[in-house]
C-alpha cells in the first residue's frame, strides 16, 4: 500500500478530484472549505488544469456547467450560503443531464449562519435545493480515508450516469487531519461521452446542451426518462454500513462524522450492557431504506442523530414505516453532540419504552 | 500503548496546532490510529487556538475529545476551560512562564514547566510549544525520544530540514525536564 500521510480532509479532496482526472475547479473561497481552492491553486496549474476563482458562486458554477457540457472532469466546492446561490445552476446541469461533482462542507444556517459544523443541508442536498423534479446522488463519508474514495468514485459516478454528484461533508470533516493513501483505483467503465458538444470539426451532427422544453409533452417524457435512471441508481448504488446492528434493540442512525461521535457511545453503552448498533448513510440519496426497513423487523426502537434539528430523520421514519418508534436527538448551529448527549438520549428512549 | 486523547491550547501564534500535528505524525509512525481535528471558529482569528489529538489502539471512533486524558495548556483561559473535562488520573501540563495560577485537581499529575522563560533563554521563544509537546511525550510514555524523533522528521517537511537541529534541542528540554 501507499505511503500514508497526514492530510486535511478539503486538502484530500482536491488531490483526490485530480487524482480522478479532474483538470478544471471554479470555486469562490468561504470557511470552512476555503482550503481546496488554496490546493487547487497551487497544485492544478502543474498538471496542466486549470483552476479558477470565479467572481461569485453563481459563477462558478455556470462555469462548471460549461465545462460539464464540453465532457470534461469538473469539479466545484463551497458551504452551505455558497451552494444555496449555486442550486440554480445544479437544477440546469440536471435539466440537461450533465456530470460533475459539487462538494458541500456544511456549516450552520440558515442565512449566512455560522462557520462551523452543521448537518442542516440535508434537504436541500437530497430533496432538491434547485427548482424543477431532478436528483443528486449525495454521498457522505465520515473519515479521510473514506472521503478521498469516494472522492474519487464521485467522478465515474457522474459520468455513468451524466449527473451531478454531490459529496457532503461537515466543517470538521473539512478541517481534520488524519492518515491516507490514495491506491491506484481500478475506475469504472465509463460510456464515451459522445453527447458533449466539444466541436464536431465538421464529421458529425453537433450536440446541443439544454434544458428548455417549450412542448409539455416533450419535458414529460424527458423527466420520466430521468426518473427511469434514478430507479437503476436506486438498485445500483445505495451505500451504507451496519455496525453492531445484529443483536441491537436500539439502533442509531447516524451520517458523516457524527456517525462517529455515535461509536463512541456505542462503546461506552455496550460496556454497561446496552445492546446498540449503528446504521450509517453513506449515500444520502439514494437512502439505505432498505437497510433501515430490514433492521425495523429485529429492532425495537431507532434514534436518528444529526447536527440538525432533524432532517434525515423524515427519510429514517419513511423507511422505518411506523414498524417502530423513530426518535431524533440534534444540535444545531455548529455545536456538535458529544457522546454523552448521545448516550443519554437512547437511555431516554430505552426507558420511555 | 494506551490511548492518549488530548487537548492542546494557547494563545493563536504559540505553535498549538503545530504541537498536534507532530504529536499526530509522532502516533502515526509509532503504529498508532490516530487524528488531528483543529478549531477554526472564530478563536482562530485572534484570541485561543486549540486542538484535539487522539492516539489510539483501536480506529479513532469520535475525533472530537470531550473527555482528555491529557491537556497541554499554554495560557490561563485554556487552562480554566479545559482543567474541569480533564479525566481522573489524566495529566495536565502548563507553560508556568505564561500561566500565573495553580491547577485547582487534585485527581490528575499536573506538570509545570517554564517553558517559554527556557525557550527564551536559548533564543527561541516561538519553540515553547515544543518544550511542552517534549514533556508530554516523557509523562505519558506514549513512545521514547527516538519516536518522537521519527515523528518529527516525518512532520518537518523537506524544506525545512535545517530547522530539524533545533526543535530535536528544545524537545529534549522538555523530555528531559525535571531529570
Amino acid at each position: 500500500m501507499a505511503d500514508k500521510v497526514l492530510m486535511k480532509g478539503n486538502e484530500v479532496i482536491a488531490e483526490a478530484a485530480m487524482q480522478a482526472g479532474c483538470k478544471l475547479f471554479f470555486g469562490y473561497p468561504i470557511t470552512p472549505q476555503t482550503e481546496i481552492s488554496a490546493y487547487m491553486a497551487k497544485r492544478m496549474p502543474k498538471i496542466g488544469g486549470t483552476f479558477l476563482q470565479a467572481e461569485s458562486e453563481v459563477a462558478a458554477i455556470n462555469m462548471v456547467y460549461g465545462a460539464a457540457g464540453a465532457g470534461a472532469r469538473v469539479m466545484t466546492s463551497s458551504s452551505s450560503p455558497g451552494i444555496s446561490l449555486k442550486s440554480e445552476g445544479i437544477s440546469y446541469i440536471a435539466g440537461s443531464d450533465l456530470p460533475c461533482v459539487i462538494v458541500n462542507i456544511v456549516r450552520g444556517g440558515p442565512g449566512l449562519g455560522g462557520i462551523q459544523p452543521a448537518q442542516s443541508d440535508y434537504f436541500q442536498a437530497v430533496k432538491g435545493g434547485g427548482h424543477g423534479d431532478y436528483h443528486m446522488i449525495v454521498l457522505a463519508p465520515s473519515s479521510i480515508q473514506e472521503l478521498a474514495d469516494i472522492t474519487q468514485d464521485a467522478f465515474d459516478i457522474a459520468d455513468q450516469y451524466r449527473m451531478p454528484v454531490m459529496i457532503m461533508g461537515d466543517g470538521m470533516l473539512g478541517q481534520m487531519m488524519e492518515p491516507v493513501s490514495f491506491s491506484n483505483r481500478k475506475g469504472r467503465e465509463l460510456p464515451e461521452k459522445t453527447w458533449a458538444a466539444c466541436g464536431t470539426e465538421g464529421k458529425r451532427k453537433h450536440n446541443i446542451i439544454n434544458s428548455l422544453y417549450i412542448e409539455a409533452e416533450d419535458l414529460e417524457k424527458l423527466v420520466v426518462a430521468r426518473y427511469e435512471k434514478y430507479k437503476e441508481i436506486e438498485k445500483n448504488e445505495v451505500k451504507w454500513e451496519s455496525y453492531m446492528t445484529d443483536d441491537a434493540e436500539i439502533i442509531i442512525a447516524a451520517y458523516g462524522t457524527i456517525a462517529r461521535v455515535a461509536k463512541t457511545a456505542i462503546a461506552t453503552l455496550r460496556k454497561n450492557g446496552v445492546r446498540v448498533g449503528l446504521i450509517r448513510p453513506i449515500t444520502l440519496w439514494p437512502f439505505p431504506a432498505q437497510a433501515f426497513a430490514d433492521a425495523a423487523e429485529k429492532a425495537d426502537g431507532f434514534l436518528t442523530v444529526e447536527m440538525s434539528m432533524g432532517q434525515m430523520v423524515e427519510d429514517v421514519r419513511l423507511a422505518v414505516n411506523g414498524k417502530k418508534p423513530v426518535s431524533f436527538f440534534g444540535r444545531t448551529g455548529g455545536v456538535i453532540p458529544t457522546p454523552d448527549e448521545i448516550c443519554e438520549a437512547v437511555m431516554a428512549m430505552k426507558e420511555a419504552k | 500503548m494506551k490511548n492518549n486523547e488530548i487537548i492542546i491550547a494557547g494563545f493563536g501564534g504559540q505553535g498549538i496546532l503545530f504541537s498536534g500535528k507532530l504529536l499526530a505524525y509522532t502516533g502515526l509512525v509509532n503504529g498508532y490510529e490516530i487524528s488531528w481535528l483543529p478549531s477554526y471558529g472564530p478563536e482562530m482569528r485572534g484570541g485561543t487556538a486549540n486542538c484535539h489529538v487522539i492516539l489510539s489502539e483501536e480506529p479513532v471512533a469520535s475525533p472530537l475529545v470531550t473527555k482528555p486524558t491529557a491537556l497541554i495548556a499554554m495560557n490561563l483561559p485554556s487552562l480554566k476551560k479545559f482543567e474541569n473535562a480533564v479525566v481522573p488520573g489524566g495529566v495536565i501540563l502548563i507553560d508556568n512562564s505564561l500561566i500565573d495560577a495553580t491547577v485547582e485537581r487534585t485527581d490528575v499529575t499536573v506538570i509545570s514547566i517554564p517553558a517559554t522563560r527556557m525557550a527564551d533563554e536559548i533564543g527561541a521563544k516561538k519553540l515553547a510549544n515544543m518544550i511542552m509537546t517534549g514533556a508530554f511525550v516523557k509523562a505519558t510514555g506514549c513512545t521514547d525520544f527516538d519516536g518522537l524523533m521519527k515523528g518529527l522528521e516525518k512532520c518537518v517537511p523537506a524544506g525545512k530540514a535545517d530547522l530539524l537541529a533545533l526543535n530535536k534541542k528544545v524537545l529534549k528540554m522538555g523530555y528531559t525536564f525535571g531529570e
